[in-house]
């Protein structure tokens, strides 16, 4: 790789996720932060909060009294011209659903950190991927991060993917709750000056500003023909496709910043001569790796495709490491009631009948589940592709014994 | 693994486990390292037993799983070894064990033991009423491991302790725990 701009300098922290989203925001010069508390996201704004007391980030602070006033505040205060943030989890996030649709067909940037929690009941604090996979239909950009380090640089991409042009919609930042939002690992964080050289002030004016005295605009009316409707929502479809392109070149800029390098939409791990994939997406995605590894030293011909976002969705990605495959097996820690898991779901359409497919529904509430427990399920997988041919098995509960 | 050395912290809620752990990873990365300090959160309170877990390896591991097997057991007070089954937490009979204890204790695994809650008490290092005692038995870890260093710990405590005559109270605590740490038989 040949760098012709020098990396910007950067100090090494050991920071747990949510401190380093709140890392992110301040690097990013944020306005207005809205805040309301929920595990596990509740280190997030208490950091920020602490940034504004010391004066390290100038931003408006405002608590609100419920998480749909916390979206509903930085909707409006991004209608206003500002960079906002805020963040959420679980129970928080679905508070704020119809807000969720307000911001996104607004088109007004915004970036939300969404730590995965489980919903209940029963009361549960623990990760799952349910909630953010929630959003995937309200029209905002969703990422899931995979481990510290990645949080942060979501965090601060974030911010330039949902002002550009081509975008302008709402970017939401996943991160797993406790597993990466408590989990303290170094990190690796460039400087204000370089940061501020990356990524200008917002242009309030992009695509409007509410102001007074300004220029009269209405948003959100209800429109004399329903035929808008269509078309705002054939836009947001074409400003998704844009996106993608987008994400590909903020991250290319932002590697020549940092020397970080991402795959754009997905990664793929071990996949070129690969003749089974796995598919999977957050913080576990390393502990498959860790199994995918150790399933090659075992002569298992098998990759990991991690979904780094699953909005805009990854369909091209997807598709093309699929082709040519024996066998596709899926890892989803997400329920949608009466369909299974929800990746397994969106991929299922892109598996054609010729090949082996199994959705596996494990880590749901949280419970850990280890690389050794991902190697047996995928060695599982292929033996019984290579013994029995086709192996078409929708849903497969993961469900470890417990003393009951 | 090889390369990784994963540690378990066992205590009581509120005696400083997910801070020793996250010491334990600031201090290997001063060591040019590479660490993961993952506490496990419930619906814990003070007194209930509590585990946090690190990882501690030259390059960077990309496991997020709980650590369920330790090369190294801490143990922040030594009456919480009779509320678990130590063979289920240990990886190997050649793995250790170090525990906040005045006299041997016979695990079946090495086990170094070192006083913590008389060098704290000596030191003055009582918070609301608990006995610091992770400082000391870190400086022990770095005496029996050897895979943190005594001078990196003593250099991230003022990461994580306020108060700069705290800070020294504690860094005496790590260095005497270093040096009393004894045992090491089966």
């Amino acid at each position: 790789m040949s760098s012709q701009v020098p990396l910007a300098k950067q100090a090494r922290k050991v920071l747990v996720g949510d401190h380093a989203v709140a890392e992110a925001v301040k690097l990013a010069k944020v306005n207005i932060v809205s805040a309301y508390p929920i595990t596990p996201q509740t280190l997030i704004v208490e950091r920020i909060s602490e940034m504004i007391e010391k004066g390290e980030l100038r931003a408006d602070y405002v608590r609100v009294e419920s998480e749909f006033a916390a979206l509903a505040t930085v909707y409006g205060a991004a209608a206003g011209g500002a960079r906002a943030f805020t963040a959420t989890s679980s129970h928080g996030l679905f508070y704020m659903y119809e807000m969720l649709w307000w911001a996104a067909a607004s088109r007004v940037p915004l970036v939300m950190a969404v730590v995965t929690r489980a919903l209940g009941p029963p009361w549960n604090i623990h990760d799952e991927h349910t909630d953010i996979l929630a959003m995937r239909d309200s029209g905002w950009i969703i990422g899931m991060a995979q481990n510290v380090q990645e949080a942060f640089d979501m965090t601060l991409t974030a911010f330039k993917i949902s002002e550009n042009e081509k975008v302008l919609l709402p970017v939401a930042v996943g991160l797993d709750g406790f597993i990466l939002s408590h989990t303290a690992e170094p990190l690796d964080v460039p400087s204000q000056e370089d940061v501020d050289t990356w990524l200008p002030p917002r242009n309030p004016r992009i695509p409007y500003v509410i102001e007074p005295g300004g220029e009269a605009i209405t948003m959100g009316n209800l429109p004399g023909n329903d035929v808008y409707h269509a078309i705002l929502k054939k836009y947001m479809d074409e400003s998704m496709e844009a996106a993608k392109k987008v994400i590909a070149e903020v991250y290319d800029e932002y590697s020549k910043l940092t020397g970080r390098n991402y795959g754009v939409l997905t990664e793929c791990y071990k996949c070129s001569d690969a003749k089974y994939l796995a598919v999977s997406m957050g913080a576990w995605s390393g502990d498959i790796l860790n199994a995918v590894e150790r399933l090659r030293n075992e002569g298992y011909p098998i990759g990991l495709l991690r979904i780094r976002y699953i909005r805009p969705f990854p369909e091209e990605d997807i598709g093309g490491w699929i082709n040519g495959m024996k066998g596709v097996i899926i890892f989803d820690r997400d329920y949608s009631a009466g369909m299974g898991g929800v990746l397994a779901s969106e991929i299922s359409g892109l598996v054609p009948s010729s090949i082996s497919f199994e959705g596996v529904l494990a880590g749901l509430g949280g419970f850990d589940v280890s690389a050794d427990e991902f190697k047996t399920i995928m060695r599982d997988f292929v033996d019984k592709t290579e013994r029995e041919g086709l192996v078409k098995i929708r849903k497969y509960w993961y469900i470890p014994k417990i003393e009951r | 693994m090889t390369g990784v050395t994963e540690f378990v912290i066992l205590g009581r809620g509120g005696q400083g486990g997910v801070t020793a752990a996250r010491i334990l990873v600031s201090a290997a990365l001063k060591d040019g390292k590479w660490g993961q300090a993952i506490p496990e959160f419930g619906a814990e309170r003070r007194g209930a037993v509590v585990k946090s877990y690190a990882r501690i390896a030259d390059k960077p591991v990309p496991l997020h799983s709980n650590v369920r097997k330790a090369d190294v057991l801490i143990v922040l007070i030594s009456n919480v070894l009779d509320l678990v089954n130590i063979d289920e937490l240990m990886r190997s009979r050649d793995s250790i064990i170090i525990v906040n204890s005045p006299s041997p204790i016979r695990t079946g695994y090495r086990t170094y033991y070192v006083d913590a809650t008389s060098i704290s008490e000596k030191l003055g290092l009582i918070i609301a009423g608990w006995h610091i005692v992770s400082t000391p038995l870190l400086g022990a870890v770095a005496k029996v491991t050897g895979v943190v260093s005594l001078e990196s710990i003593i250099n991230s405590l003022p990461e994580f302790v306020g108060r700069e005559n705290l800070v020294k109270l504690n860094t005496e605590a790590v260095k005497l725990g270093y040096e009393s740490v004894r045992g090491g038989e089966k």
